[in-house]
């Protein structure tokens, strides 16, 4: 009985329950339902690269080297004579694996800090003051910092991206378990017998989840976003590796002869980042508005 | 008031000590053997034990810790392995390009996203403000090298208006020093922008809720006054907060601009030493922006009693 | 006062009608139809349940009704025989704080919590008036003074939060008066105060009202501040106004059932201590506004009413003197009660 009060007194919570029609929702929120129709597009022409490339992203054509945008070369050519718009779309597939990857692994391990540092006081101190240390070094240095170490490869970019990355889910987790462990405090005095640690776990899921996944799509973006510009500095994903940030970092050499070997990889990449935010946002204003403030 | 202010100091010891921690960790838990790295493919193994010898990697790693850290409360942060020169006078001599460029970014992201976040609270839900909010969220998702080389291509190549990249520095020729910023803070400064017209529309939405600024408009103030005087001065704390937090992402940033403008800042310094595995150069760099950030937010934490009364300590 | 101060209202509110834009077509109505006027040195008091539309009133007055979706949707609000619906903005700023001004019913959230006090006041007489600063300080210290805050030249340099409930509410009292309107709308001003500070608060603005000659409307659920202030009474309910007459004769000869519920809340009226309770005694709710019934909007909570009171709404119809009422069954039955 006071599970269920706690439970319907968080909007968070009420609001998952309350599901409007799909319709609705998108009249609603013009401009989210816009940003994944646009998210799924790109996730689309990414995981279908293969097939809807037409050429190969590796294949060299000296001959047509730096060639400008046409029927043949949609995008054009880069130095080595490679069609730009094959590797775009190419490219998409590794943001959308670092994307997801960097999102799903912070999350948890933020999450399980969180609920750790939330729940134990003694092991709180010490945790937040290394998330507070973490912090105060910017992500992309760390990031950096932490590619310098090893070879590159994709898996160590996603490390590199996660760790920055993982302090602000941990603070936003055990914000929500401090607040949750207070009500159940109250709670578990009424009703003797239940087992409090259990009875934490069962608040906490339902009320860390409309925040997480707000947050999750947030770091999602961030993460597309640092890895083009790892790669683009010449310290992310193995140069070989067609990643909208390494076409970029090739491109640049030919700015002022051929714009279109950055034009379009950034703009994907641009329009990645901005729908997945825009997701973001009306998620956030869907799931949580409080969230509103302390994002 | 000083009591707090000592306290407040003092909490920034551990999280400086965690920072120096981490950096000293990085290179110690690093899969592979770090000497190996930092001396390249082509190193002999007497290469890899003389730059072991240098890091002082052959000791126990408390040793290690302790007389790495001795050295740092000295104000000694190292030598450079590939310039054989101390980290701290690299730094000093990149720091100028840095700093100019992440003021010049700061003051125009100020300029424009308060009243970009003012205007849009105060007409909340109007055109006005879904077209402010729109561009914040381009803005913060749009890469820096795509407005950058957007300017470059635009003003620089085409136009001829603006040098297309580099550094002057102020003592040299301060017109040069202006015309040089002026790309990279445009290009650089929106992405912050953004950040901050966010957090200026959403505390000044929940201020311009309040009672006090039906009050002030009930007094018959002017729309101006009733929302920069009564309104954007009680919105200020968490604006401000953003600002310093933000510090970190605006640094993250300056190294992405500093590239694509070829500016020789810390940045760039960064990169080359990443480059060149020059570990120490890396450790001491990331100590020093990461005392700038904390110091920057000491600074903010403790503005905060002149911004709202209510704040006392 | 000259008989031709007391012919001639300061204000005259005719038929205001506030609307709230809803989204989903025909706004709400939040006023009806309402007319009132106050004369210079008068107090009339407006008494109704919250929700009933007196607070929006007095916004509609002022025209601060919250943007983007209050407005006014007809009626004329006269002062001194300008009708303040038409000016522009920055007409009805100039009244704002100077002709007409406002205290509200919070005295802990609606003072700047970041600007001194002096400032507070000082800046209303410097906007309006155009003084030097020195000089509007100078007014808001004497401002201070004439609402009995004690060392007033400290206070003028102390912010909101280092004052109790009752001095800030002086406060802005002061900061309400420090240009001498001609007007004061008083929402709800002793609400949020302790029993004792209640007391003190209407003295003062009774006090002040005698000094400067201000006519006062007071927005009050309280009957108890009713009959210590109030030269006339308006009772409204819904949204519109159900019965108005002189204080005395409101008392003595309660007509609308409504205000006979009020007064049967409130057991000992004249007994000591004003006998003050809240008006929820009464069966039922408020109607919500999306919601309004056809007839008299009261009918659903009232025992009297027929079919006809559930058909049609009543008129207004005036049962001798000054006194009006809005019903069906009790307007003819005359004196009874």
């Amino acid at each position: 009985m006071a599970t269920t009060a706690i439970a319907a007194a968080d909007p968070a919570v009420d609001a998952v329950r309350r599901r409007p029609g799909l319709l609705r929702r998108f009249r609603r929120y013009p401009l989210p339902a816009l940003g994944v129709l646009l998210l799924a597009a790109l996730v689309t022409s990414a995981i279908g690269a293969p097939w809807f490339a037409g050429q190969d992203p590796f294949e060299m054509n000296v001959v047509d080297r730096l060639q400008p945008p046409s029927g043949d070369y949609w995008f054009g050519t880069d130095a080595y004579g490679r069609d730009i718009f094959s590797r775009t779309l190419h490219g998409g597939r590794v943001s959308l694996v670092i994307g997801v990857a960097v999102a799903a692994a912070s999350t948890l391990i933020g999450l399980l800090i969180g609920v750790v540092a939330g729940y134990f006081r003694t092991a709180d101190a010490v945790l937040m003051r290394i998330m507070d240390g973490l912090m105060a070094i910017p992500g992309i240095l760390l990031a950096i910092a932490l590619m310098s170490l090893t070879r590159a490869s994709l898996w160590v970019v996603i490390v590199a991206i996660t760790i920055p990355e993982v302090p602000r889910v941990v603070r936003l987790v055990r914000a929500v378990v401090l607040s949750v462990r207070e009500q159940v405090y109250i709670q578990a005095a009424t009703a003797i017998g239940t087992n409090f640690p259990r009875l934490m776990l069962k608040h906490i899921l339902p009320n860390t989840l409309a925040p997480l996944i707000v947050q999750a799509t947030y770091i999602a973006a961030s993460a597309v976003l640092v890895e083009s510009y790892l790669s683009f500095l010449g310290v992310g994903t193995p140069p070989e590796v067609p990643s909208w940030g390494n076409i970029i970092a090739e491109g640049r050499l030919y700015v002022q002869i051929a714009f279109w070997n950055i034009l379009f990889p950034s703009v994907f990449l641009a329009l990645m980042v901005l729908s997945i935010n825009v997701l973001g946002d009306g998620l956030r204003d869907m799931l949580d508005p409080r969230l509103a403030r302390r994002l | 008031m000083w009591p707090y202010v000592i306290r407040r100091v003092l909490a920034t010891l551990p999280v400086l000590g965690v920072v120096a921690v981490i950096v000293f960790l990085l290179l110690r838990l690093s899969p592979g053997d770090p000497a190996a790295i930092i001396a390249g493919d082509n190193a002999s193994a007497d290469d890899i034990l003389a730059i072991r010898a240098q890091l002082g990697l052959d000791r126990p790693m408390l040793e290690q810790f302790l007389l790495w850290l001795g050295q740092l409360l000295r104000g000694d942060f190292g030598k450079s392995i590939y310039l054989s020169r101390p980290v701290l006078g690299l730094i000093a001599e990149r720091v100028e390009p840095t700093l100019a460029l992440s003021l010049s970014t700061m003051a125009f992201a100020i300029a424009l996203a308060i009243p970009m976040g003012v205007l849009a609270a105060w007409r909340a839900g109007s055109w006005i403000d879904q077209t402010i909010m729109a561009v914040s969220v381009l803005a913060f998702s749009v890469p820096v090298f795509l407005i950058g080389y957007g300017l470059v291509i635009g003003l620089s190549l085409s136009l001829d208006l603006l040098p297309v990249q580099g550094f002057v520095s102020l003592t040299e020729d301060p017109v040069a020093f202006v015309r040089h910023l002026v790309l990279p803070t445009v290009a650089l400064g929106l992405v912050y922008t953004a950040l901050l017209a966010r957090i200026t529309r959403a505390t000044m939405l929940e201020t311009l809720n309040e009672d006090f600024i039906r009050t002030a408009r009930a007094k018959g103030l002017a729309e101006p006054r009733v929302l920069i005087l009564h309104g954007l001065k009680n919105a200020s704390v968490p604006i401000v907060t953003t600002i310093g937090t933000g510090l970190a992402l605006l640094i993250g940033g300056v190294v992405v601009t500093e590239s694509v403008f070829a500016i020789p800042g810390i940045g760039r310094l960064t990169i080359e030493a990443v480059l060149q595995r020059d570990y120490p150069v890396i450790q001491g760099v990331i100590l020093a922006i990461a005392f700038v950030y904390v110091l920057v937010n000491l600074v903010i934490d403790l503005s905060y009693t002149l911004l709202d009364p209510r704040i006392r300590y | 006062m000259t008989g031709l101060a007391v012919s001639q209202p300061v204000l005259v509110v005719e038929g205001l009608r506030t609307e709230f834009a809803t989204g989903e077509g025909h706004p709400m109505v939040a006023v009806d139809g309402l007319s009132l006027y106050v004369r210079r040195g008068e107090t009339l008091c407006i008494v109704g349940e919250s929700g009933c539309g007196k607070s929006l009133t007095a916004l509609s007055i002022l025209r601060l009704l919250p943007r983007p979706y209050g407005r006014i949707g007809a009626g004329r609000v006269l002062l001194d025989g300008q009708d303040l619906v038409q000016v522009t903005e920055a007409e009805m700023r100039a009244v704002r704080g100077r002709a007409i001004s406002m205290i509200f019913q919070e005295p802990m959230s609606s003072l700047n919590p970041v600007i001194t006090i002096g400032r507070q006041i000082a800046e209303t007489v410097m906007v309006h008036e155009g003084l030097d600063w020195a000089d509007c300080m100078d007014r808001a210290l004497a401002m201070l003074r004439q609402v009995r805050i004690p060392e007033p030249e400290r206070r003028l340099q102390e912010y909101p939060h280092q004052l109790s409930g009752g001095m800030r509410q002086r406060v802005t009292i002061a900061m309400a008066l420090a240009c001498r309107p001609r007007l004061l709308l008083a929402d709800e001003p002793t609400t949020a105060l302790d029993v004792t500070i209640q007391a003190q608060i209407l003295d003062l603005i009774r006090d002040l009202q005698a000094k400067t000659g201000t006519a006062v409307v007071l927005i009050t659920h309280d009957l108890g501040v009713v009959a210590e202030m109030a030269e006339r009474v308006l009772v409204m309910y819904a949204g519109t106004k159900v019965e108005e007459a002189g204080v005395e004769e409101l008392f003595d000869n309660p007509t609308h059932p409504y205000t006979r519920g009020l007064m049967a809340a409130m057991p000992h009226l004249g007994g000591a201590g004003g006998g003050r309770r809240r008006l929820h005694e009464i069966e039922g709710v408020v109607p919500s506004l999306m919601a309004r019934p056809a007839g008299c909007a009261f009918a659903p909570r009232c025992e009297l009413a027929t079919e006809r009171c559930r058909r049609e709404a009543p008129p207004l119809v005036g049962i001798g003197g000054t006194h009006s009422v809005a019903c069906w069954v009790t307007a003819g039955e005359g004196v009874l009660a």
